[in-house]
């Protein structure tokens, strides 16, 4: 999969089909061919996935709740206890007088105010090289309070689904790029900041921090559909926070490998990762090369690396290798 | 000879896997429009002004404010009175957008140098508003001139807002650097003129008597062109619904 089409697939392009033979480098094309020619595979694979399930690990689920739970606690605390640690909410902020501003709430304020803010682009060029350096989208799993909401409501939604009560109603990946393009059009047209009256991640932030109010209704309305019709509906096909920062993080450094020679093929990651099609290439016969980095739509949550029950799907740095 | 029966072109049905499809299209734009619809109700609150907002020192014109204000409240967190408060859902696109309740807690300054502008990242509060006698944020009107006591020539005694007033205000002569509840600050005076004796801003108001007749103590609130439209005012005003309050948004240039 190339760098190219995975940018396609972020703003809704179906994935690939499965690549012809003549694609594949060499490395690939031994171990798809080595893979085809196993026996008793059925065997290993139960027992390969009843090892994993007697030690499951939450180790990287159970990092970044940690770490939402941090990020969005200083905003809590710094107010509350008036120690001036990071002063604003999730939009903007300041780190020690050092400003920071929201990626996507700085391009709405821009487009709709039509002036270039001093303040605000020393907020947007630091908060643009942390995230492009920690991944672009991990600001979705790693920091923004609405995707903890949301995982709850997802596992509420999953519990209803097993028990036939609600069925996922997929969508259309290309609703998220035209809802950006809506938003950022309705902003420079009216002059009005439209999305962040329904952004729930400034919504929950703020009421985190300055106390509950009748807002919360509206994020309330939108876990109430993911848990009863659409998996992750936000998240997944429409919030233009996450487009941003997915443009952001299509050249990261940090993003997780997959590795092709050990993986079974059983697709247990795509079953719960919040951006299956970055995880088409753990198909079988998929996968072009050895290696393979996910595309920046990966929020670089960890579930699959939690759930490979192989290790096929490891946290990488690039560079990083060759430099130790 | 009779005709082959005529049949029309016939349509190929489409398969489960495009009906399928064609749903999950359909599903895609009614959420799409439910979303850009939910954001555009953010219009009514705006364009009806459901609710004019007395704005923080240093806020710019009022659809510049809210395109320009990135909803962070950071103005809100410096506030040492916390008169600062952010609007919610009923506001539309002045969600999270700051205001004032003057009545309720107003701005008084004591904070000294507008920390709030000095605290907003984007210029919505503009940063060329340095000091309190800069800001223009309304102007105070006597509204209600046959309630103000200083017009029925009455003295004031006890707490001018009752004792479980929450509001705060900074008594210099009490305390310098700390704002205390106006609870805990009983007056008596001869002839109320709290809105003059508590404006933080030098000659915005006099009490003006309305005769010469020096046994007549009755007088008149007058607004000069130094008043910022702070809320003060508003805030200390004994009586209730308050004689003077704020007109927001309110520019002597217009006036």
């Amino acid at each position: 999969m190339s760098l190219l089409s995975s940018i396609y697939e972020m703003f809704g392009k179906a994935p690939n089909k499965k690549p012809d033979d003549s694609c594949y480098t060499e490395g690939a094309c031994k171990i798809h061919s080595e893979k085809r020619d196993i026996k008793g595979k059925k065997e290993r694979v139960a027992a390969i996935k009843a090892e994993r399930d007697m030690n499951r690990s939450h180790k990287w689920r159970n990092r970044r709740w940690a770490s939402i739970f941090i990020v969005n606690g200083l905003f809590v605390l710094s107010f509350s206890l008036d120690i001036q640690l990071i002063e604003g909410s999730m939009s903007a902020s300041r780190v020690f007088g050092f400003h920071l501003a929201d990626l996507n709430a700085a391009l709405q304020v821009t487009l709709a105010f039509k002036e270039i803010l001093i303040n605000l682009v020393i907020g947007t060029v630091t908060v643009l090289i942390l995230w492009w350096l920690l991944g672009g989208r991990t600001f979705c799993s790693w920091a923004c309070p609405y995707h903890l909401l949301a995982e709850w409501a997802e596992e509420i939604h999953l519990k209803l689904a097993e028990m036939k009560m609600v069925r996922d109603m997929a969508m259309h990946r290309g609703l998220r790029t035209v809802l950006y393009i809506l938003f950022a059009g309705l902003a420079f047209g009216t002059g009005y900041t439209v999305f962040e009256a329904i952004s729930p991640v400034g919504i929950v932030s703020r009421a985190l921090i300055y106390g509950p109010g009748l807002a919360l209704i509206w994020v309330v309305v939108l876990l109430m559909f993911e848990v009863f019709f659409t998996r992750r509906a936000w998240c997944r096909y429409m919030c233009p926070i996450g487009l941003t920062y997915g443009i952001v993080g299509i050249t990261s450094p940090v993003h997780v490998r997959y590795e092709l020679e050990n993986c079974l093929h059983e697709g247990d990651c795509r079953q719960v990762c919040l951006v299956p099609h970055v995880l088409e290439v753990t198909k079988k016969g998929f996968a072009l090369k050895e290696q393979v980095a996910l595309g920046p739509d990966c929020t670089r949550c960890g579930l699959c690396v939690d759930i490979c029950p192989t290790g096929s799907l490891q946290f990488d740095v690039k560079g990083l290798n060759k430099l130790l | 000879m009779a005709d082959a029966p005529k049949t029309a072109p016939k349509r190929k049905s489409p398969t489960v896997r495009q009906l399928r499809e064609r749903r999950r299209v359909l599903r895609s734009i009614g959420a799409g429009v439910g979303v850009i619809g939910a954001a555009l109700l953010g219009f009514f609150p705006v364009v009806k002004k459901w609710a004019e907002r007395l704005r923080p020192p240093g806020a710019i014109e009022e659809q510049e404010f809210l395109a320009a204000c990135i909803k962070c409240g950071q103005c809100v967190q410096v506030c040492p009175v916390e008169a600062i408060v952010l609007g919610d859902l009923d506001e539309g696109y002045g969600v999270g957008a700051p205001y004032i309740d003057a009545r309720k807690q107003a701005c008084d300054f004591s904070c000294d140098a507008v920390q709030c502008v000095l605290a907003c990242p984007t210029g919505a509060l503009s940063h060329d508003t340095d000091v309190k006698e800069q800001v223009t944020m309304g102007i105070a009107r006597l509204s209600r001139p046959k309630a103000c006591l200083a017009r029925l020539g009455q003295g004031f005694k006890g707490t001018a807002r009752g004792d479980d007033f929450l509001g705060l205000h900074r008594y210099i002569e009490v305390d310098r650097w700390t704002p205390i509840p106006i609870a805990d600050h009983p007056y008596d005076l001869d002839l109320c003129d709290l809105c003059e004796r508590e404006c933080p801003i030098e000659g915005a108001i006099t009490i003006e008597r309305n005769n010469f007749d020096l046994t007549d103590l009755r007088g008149t609130p007058v607004v000069f062109e130094t008043c910022v439209g702070c809320g003060m005012c508003e805030m200390i005003c004994p009586v209730d619904p308050p004689a003077i309050v704020i007109e927001k948004n309110a520019r002597w240039e217009d006036v």
